[in-house]
């Protein structure tokens, strides 16, 4: 079993989820209270990953962090080497790749608060930050919840964009979709089912913690 | 206290444009779904903005269009129910009522949400959340979040429609027992006959947006339109009539009602015998016998013939016909002992006072 490409898709994984954690959850919550006009345009930036091949994806993303795109320039001033085919490519590539897993739940989440208790929360003196911390998060919790575990899974399980930007180093990019696909390609089946039964049952076990811990608390069926 | 309130303010259908002043006290805002009620208040809360006018309570500007002054809803310091209650169902009763005393140290938070809790009887459930307790103890939890920071104008949305009548009288109780204390301006919002008349001691009648009186007789009889709305508020009869004679000394004058002989004695108002005027009577004002009744203080003893009966809800809906049609309320047990039924003679028994004449516009 490749442990080296195990331990690389969980720490990139990791790394995406919290991010597009801290990233999403600013993008939702103004993709859902903004009365922008032009917000629409926005919807879809951010969901264009879902629609569009990854292969597609990874391919401007390689031209833009190429050595002769400003972006690759800039990163190869800054840390004296390229950005394609590093994991920090890997990273940025997941992070936009993933951004509408995380933003969705969220934004669907906040938009079924009731407005009526984002008022109460104003009127009663709290401000915006204020309602958000104590109000907004808390009921929106399962949309959080769902947000990072669906960054996590998206990102573990993704193919094409990985391959497309960050190719197939042991240890740096080859991560483990990559791996059974080269065990696969190299027909050694046995590393092939090890490596991915081990993902199977890992993604099960998440999952099912996940959805045995996300149950509301606070359940109110029809309360008025 | 007093808030002066002048709204105005474009919405789909047509344009809120109301102005009027609420002394410390019960006002009650009423008028039919849609017409602009909750807008009005949540103008006045400061969570919708008026396209004009100017909210005060006394010196206080909250809003006012022309200097451009708009305080955020909290600066306020007025108290909002909803309809809804909109309470955080994920805090306990104690953390919704501590959520916007948030910036007082503990001690003075805790005694206030202590003596808020006891005024509205829910001590001993501030540890529950919303879902964990009845309809009625929600309704006042949320009115111990809006007052507990010591508003100086309460707005209520419809807050008591869902529940039964028992409970919502037990809470207005509480709530009218509060305000004594407190004397500040109470908008209530409501399209509910029955609280009206529990709180209604001044009453604002809104459709589409403007206030079209606060008497609901006189309106009844100035605008022929109105009709709807002050049957919707209990006067069931009104009655086209001609003043006969008046007794300025007695305060009281008679009429003759449009096409029939009955005369019925009624409180005086402006006019000339001979004036057009119209009376309202609330259908259960009115007392029925079956044989002709002697020795009342009541003045007015008209004959007439049942034309119908037909059962609504907790009462029975009788119309006598005394020439023209008059409407009674009374309960199934009295139908079933006096054996009433269509075609049967009886007579009417009106209290002078339970007639409201109204002179023509």
């Amino acid at each position: 079993m490749d442990w080296a490409a195990i331990a690389l898709s969980l720490r990139l994984a990791t790394i995406v989820s919290i991010v597009l954690l801290a990233i999403g959850m600013p993008i939702a919550y103004w993709l859902t209270f903004s009365s922008w006009r032009g917000k629409f345009l926005v919807e879809a930036v951010v969901a264009l990953p879902l629609v569009l091949p990854p292969t597609v994806l990874g391919f401007y993303l390689l031209v833009a962090m190429g050595a002769r795109s400003p972006i690759g320039r800039a990163w190869e001033r800054w840390t004296g080497h390229g950005l394609a085919f590093t994991f920090e490519a890997l990273v940025i590539a997941s992070i936009l790749y993933s951004l509408p897993f995380a933003v969705q739940p969220m934004a669907s989440a906040f938009a079924q608060i009731d407005r009526d208790l984002l008022d109460a929360s104003a009127m009663l003196g709290a401000g915006p930050l204020r309602t958000f911390r104590r109000v907004i998060v808390p009921l929106a919790r399962d949309g959080i919840l769902t947000a990072v575990i669906l960054s996590f899974a998206h990102t573990l399980g993704e193919f094409g964009v990985v391959l497309m930007v960050g190719g197939n180093l042991p240890g740096v990019t080859r991560t483990v979709s990559i791996a059974i696909y080269d065990d696969v390609q190299g027909l050694d089946m046995a590393a092939a089912h090890q490596t991915a039964l081990a993902l199977l049952a890992f993604s099960f076990v998440t999952l099912s913690i996940v959805y045995a811990v996300s149950r509301k608390p606070w359940a109110v069926a029809t309360w008025r | 206290m007093t808030l002066a309130v002048r709204v105005l303010k474009r919405l789909a259908d047509f344009t809120l444009d109301v102005s009027f002043a609420a002394a410390p006290g019960v006002t009650i805002v009423f008028g039919e779904s849609g017409s602009g009620k909750t807008t009005l208040l949540r103008c006045v809360a400061g969570v919708a903005r008026p396209d004009a006018g100017r909210i005060a309570i006394d010196d206080r500007v909250l809003f006012d269009a022309g200097s451009r002054i708009d305080l955020p809803p909290p600066r306020r310091r007025v108290g909002f129910v909803f309809q809804q209650l909109a309470l955080f169902p994920h805090l306990s009763a104690r953390d919704n009522i501590a959520y916007g005393v948030a910036h007082l140290d503990a001690a003075e938070r805790r005694s206030r949400i202590e003596a808020i809790a006891r005024s509205f009887r829910i001590a001993h459930l501030l540890d529950r959340r919303p879902a964990q307790i009845s309809g009625g103890e929600r309704q006042r939890v949320g009115l111990a979040r809006s007052l507990v920071g010591d508003p100086e104008a309460l707005l209520l949305d419809e807050p008591l429609s869902a529940l039964d009548h028992a409970t919502q009288s037990r809470i207005i109780e509480d709530l009218l027992r509060w305000n004594d204390a407190r004397q500040i301006p109470v908008l209530y919002v409501t399209h509910s006959q029955r609280e009206l008349f529990a709180l209604g001691r001044r009453v604002l009648l809104i459709e589409e947006g403007r206030i079209v009186g606060d008497d609901l007789p006189q309106l009844a009889m100035n605008a022929p339109a109105h009709e709807r709305l002050a049957e919707l508020v209990g006067y069931e009869n009104l009655l086209d009539a001609v003043i006969a004679s008046r007794r300025p000394d007695a305060g009281v004058m008679a009429v003759s009602l449009g096409g029939t002989r009955v005369q019925l004695e009624t409180p005086i108002v402006d006019g000339e015998v001979g004036d057009r005027v119209r009376v309202a009577i609330r259908a259960g004002d009115i007392l029925l016998a079956v044989q002709r009744p002697s020795g009342l203080s009541a003045r007015n003893v008209v004959p007439g013939t049942i034309a119908s009966l037909r059962q609504t809800g907790g009462f029975v809906v009788v119309a006598v016909s005394v020439g023209a049609e008059i409407e009674v309320h009374v309960t199934r047990s009295a139908v079933e002992e006096l054996g009433l039924s269509a075609g049967r003679d009886v007579w009417l028994v009106i209290k002078t006072h339970s007639c409201r004449a109204l002179a023509a516009a």
